[in-house]
């Protein structure tokens, strides 16, 4: 006896002619699946985006307060700045032996709302990241002295800013049109997409920042407006942080150990990721709810199945007892509810990449405008392979209430139609 | 192959079945002494409801345990067979037609009768199609039993009774639910198929018409002892009532 074609024949021909609750049932297992997918896959993708984008930097020096604010404020062009350090500060880290790249930030300005951050060409000369830091054809970085602006891909894209276009800052990291400043910088470049919070800013030189009309030079603690043409004296300059790139972890650890613990003055952001791994784990909580959501999404899927399969047991008697009649065992009819949830539970399963794709394209459309972050939508992930296995299983062992009912169903009784 | 080496296809010895009232009391609807159809035979049973045709039937068929006696279908010993070697045993040996017909109506005709092969000797295309055309549906092959006629239903049921080779063919009032012109075409069919195919018929029904049809009539009313009914009147006197 060959009763596997006859189990395939049963199964496919059960699942067409209850097509409408087949069909709601694998939508019902495709969201759970999706959603686990998705829940663990934005989770790592995030974590390792957040904890990796230091864009090839080891560390950031800041003023004296969170590391995690120091990281967030510089590497990820969020929250404020904790404060600013002197000028002197990035000349003697720059020159420390264990420094092998020292790139200063200015902050305090926007455009349209996108940062606008004071630097050297260094950044861009001596860019520490994958891959370097490059300019789009026709375009060149600015020159550290004149009235210049790089713009990122994505400040691009947004604003219309192309090359040979000026603008405006606007005073404070959040845009109010009333707070335009007069000066004006010529944008003489366009970065490649970096897919990084890079692509998110307005770079201009430092010395942009210092001359900028309405701001104010306070490194002596004295307030200093330079005037046109006038070279600022050092002690009145201030950066926001320092960009470090270390020459080994042993500088990593002698920074840490001489600005963190016996300095009073600065904080050493080291290594960058770690601050980040900390948030992380603070917040692991809100992770563990929406696991904890999704693995009851999987339980209402689960439900969905068995109850969607036992509520025809009652129309499908008939059914089984024909199929008994002709000679199939209790084993087969058993095997084809099973084989049927499973199918139900593979069918959503497959769709659930479907459901998976699209949040994580939304999840990366809103994470990529509110970070720059980019997360890696088709990066491989075991998530991806194990939810399908363990939807199919559970939907496997959903079967089994429902085929142990069509198991015990009663041949000769119910031969005849039900009246 | 026949396991019965010119033996009855079918031997009924002792056989008793009861079933359990809902007063709590176990009444006895079969008690067969003994019975037997020779290859090929068709007999028809005649009986009326309460005689326990339908019972007698699913006993044969292995689908109702009986609570004693054996039940010799080609050679072996149905009741004494696991239920799962009944099962096999059941799709080899046994075609059933229902009065109902009993196909599965989210199947094509094809498919209703190559599902019955499948849990018998094999699915065969070429053999459940020939069937088809040989009971006249050739261009219904693909038709769901909504989209047949009754008596194009109950051709499709005889297909399928008789798709595995089946040594014993057991029909339930097959023409029960047809019109006397389509009840008439209904069992020359079967008959006729049976004949060409070698298998043994064992027809139930109380319709006269039918019944004046068979060379051999066994009235259930003294077949089962237990029938709750009189025995009925020699057909002749029937047909002349």
């Amino acid at each position: 006896m060959n009763a596997r074609p006859g189990l395939w024949l049963i199964v496919s021909r059960s699942l067409r002619q209850h097509a409408l609750s087949t069909a709601v049932t694998a939508c019902s297992v495709a969201m759970a699946a999706g959603l686990v997918m998705a829940v663990f896959a934005i989770k790592s993708q995030t974590y390792d985006a957040f904890t990796g984008g230091s864009n090839g930097f080891d560390a950031v020096l800041g003023a004296r307060g969170s590391q995690l604010q120091l990281v967030l404020n510089t590497v990820f062009h969020l929250e404020t700045s904790p404060g600013n350090i002197p000028w002197s500060m990035y000349q003697a880290i720059a020159q420390d032996d264990g420094v092998a790249l020292a790139v200063p930030y200015a902050v305090g300005d926007n455009y349209q709302g996108f940062r606008i951050v004071g630097t050297t060409p260094d950044l861009f000369e001596k860019f520490p990241g994958e891959g370097g830091i490059r300019v789009e054809s026709g375009g060149r970085f600015f020159t550290a002295d004149a009235r210049e602006a790089v713009v990122g891909s994505v400040v691009a894209q947004r604003t219309g800013l192309t090359t040979g276009a000026t603008v405006n800052p606007y005073h404070g990291l959040i845009f109010d049109e009333n707070k335009r400043h007069e000066d004006e910088y010529t944008v003489v470049g366009v970065l490649e997409a970096t897919n990084s919070p890079l692509d998110r800013i307005v770079w201009i030189p430092i010395e942009g920042v210092y001359r900028m009309s309405g701001h104010v030079l306070r490194g002596t603690g004295r307030n200093f407006r330079p005037e046109a043409g006038q070279a600022i004296p050092e002690e009145h300059r201030e950066v926001s942080a320092v960009m470090l790139k270390l020459k080994d972890p042993q500088a990593g650890i002698y920074l840490d150990q001489t600005i963190n613990r016996q300095g009073t003055r600065a904080t050493l952001a080291w290594p960058i990721g770690r601050s980040m791994a900390d948030l992380f784990d603070k917040i692991g909580w809100v992770n563990r709810v929406l696991e904890l959501v999704a693995y009851l999404v999987v339980l209402v899927a689960a439900g969905t199945i068995l109850s969607s399969l036992y509520n025809t047991m009652n129309e499908r008697r008939r059914e089984f007892a024909i199929l008994r009649s002709l000679g199939a065992r209790k084993s087969t009819v058993f095997s084809a509810i099973v084989a049927e949830a499973t199918a139900i539970a593979g069918l959503g399963a497959l769709l659930g990449y479907v459901v998976y794709a699209g949040i994580l394209g939304i999840a990366f459309l809103i994470v990529r405008a509110q970070t720059g972050v980019v997360l890696d939508v088709f990066k491989a992930d075991p998530v991806l392979w194990m939810t399908p296995i363990a939807m199919i299983v559970v939907g496997a062992l959903s079967g089994l209430v429902p085929a142990f009912k069509a198991y015990r169903t009663d041949v000769a009784s119910n031969l005849v139609p039900a009246s | 192959m026949s396991d019965t080496a010119g033996g009855p296809v079918l031997r009924i010895e002792q056989l008793k079945k009861s079933f359990l009232a809902p007063d709590g009391e176990r009444t006895a609807v079969i008690d067969v002494p003994a019975f037997a159809l020779a290859p090929a035979e068709q007999v028809a049973l005649r009986g009326q409801s309460g005689s326990g045709k339908t019972t007698l039937l699913n006993l044969i068929a292995g689908i109702l345990d009986a609570d004693a006696g054996r039940i010799f279908v080609d050679g072996r010993d149905m009741a004494a067979l696991p239920e799962g070697a009944r099962d096999a045993w059941r799709a080899r040996t046994i075609g059933y037609v229902f009065q109902t017909f009993n196909l599965l109506q989210g199947y094509t005709a094809l498919e209703n009768v190559m599902l019955g092969m499948m849990f018998g000797r094999g699915a065969d295309a070429a053999h459940a199609t020939a069937l088809l055309e040989r009971v006249g549906l050739s261009s219904r092959l693909h038709h769901r039993p909504r989209q047949l006629s009754v008596g194009q239903q109950q051709r499709v049921a005889v297909a399928r009774a008789l798709a595995n080779h089946p040594r014993l063919v057991l029909a339930d009032e097959p023409t029960g639910n047809l019109d006397p012109r389509h009840a008439a075409e209904a069992l020359e069919l079967i008959r006729t198929v049976c004949r060409e195919q070698q298998a043994a018929l064992l027809l139930v029904s109380h319709d006269p018409g039918v019944l004046a049809r068979f060379e051999r009539v066994e009235d259930l009313a003294v077949v089962n002892l237990a029938a709750d009914v009189a025995p009925m009147p020699p057909l002749a006197a029937v047909g002349q009532a």
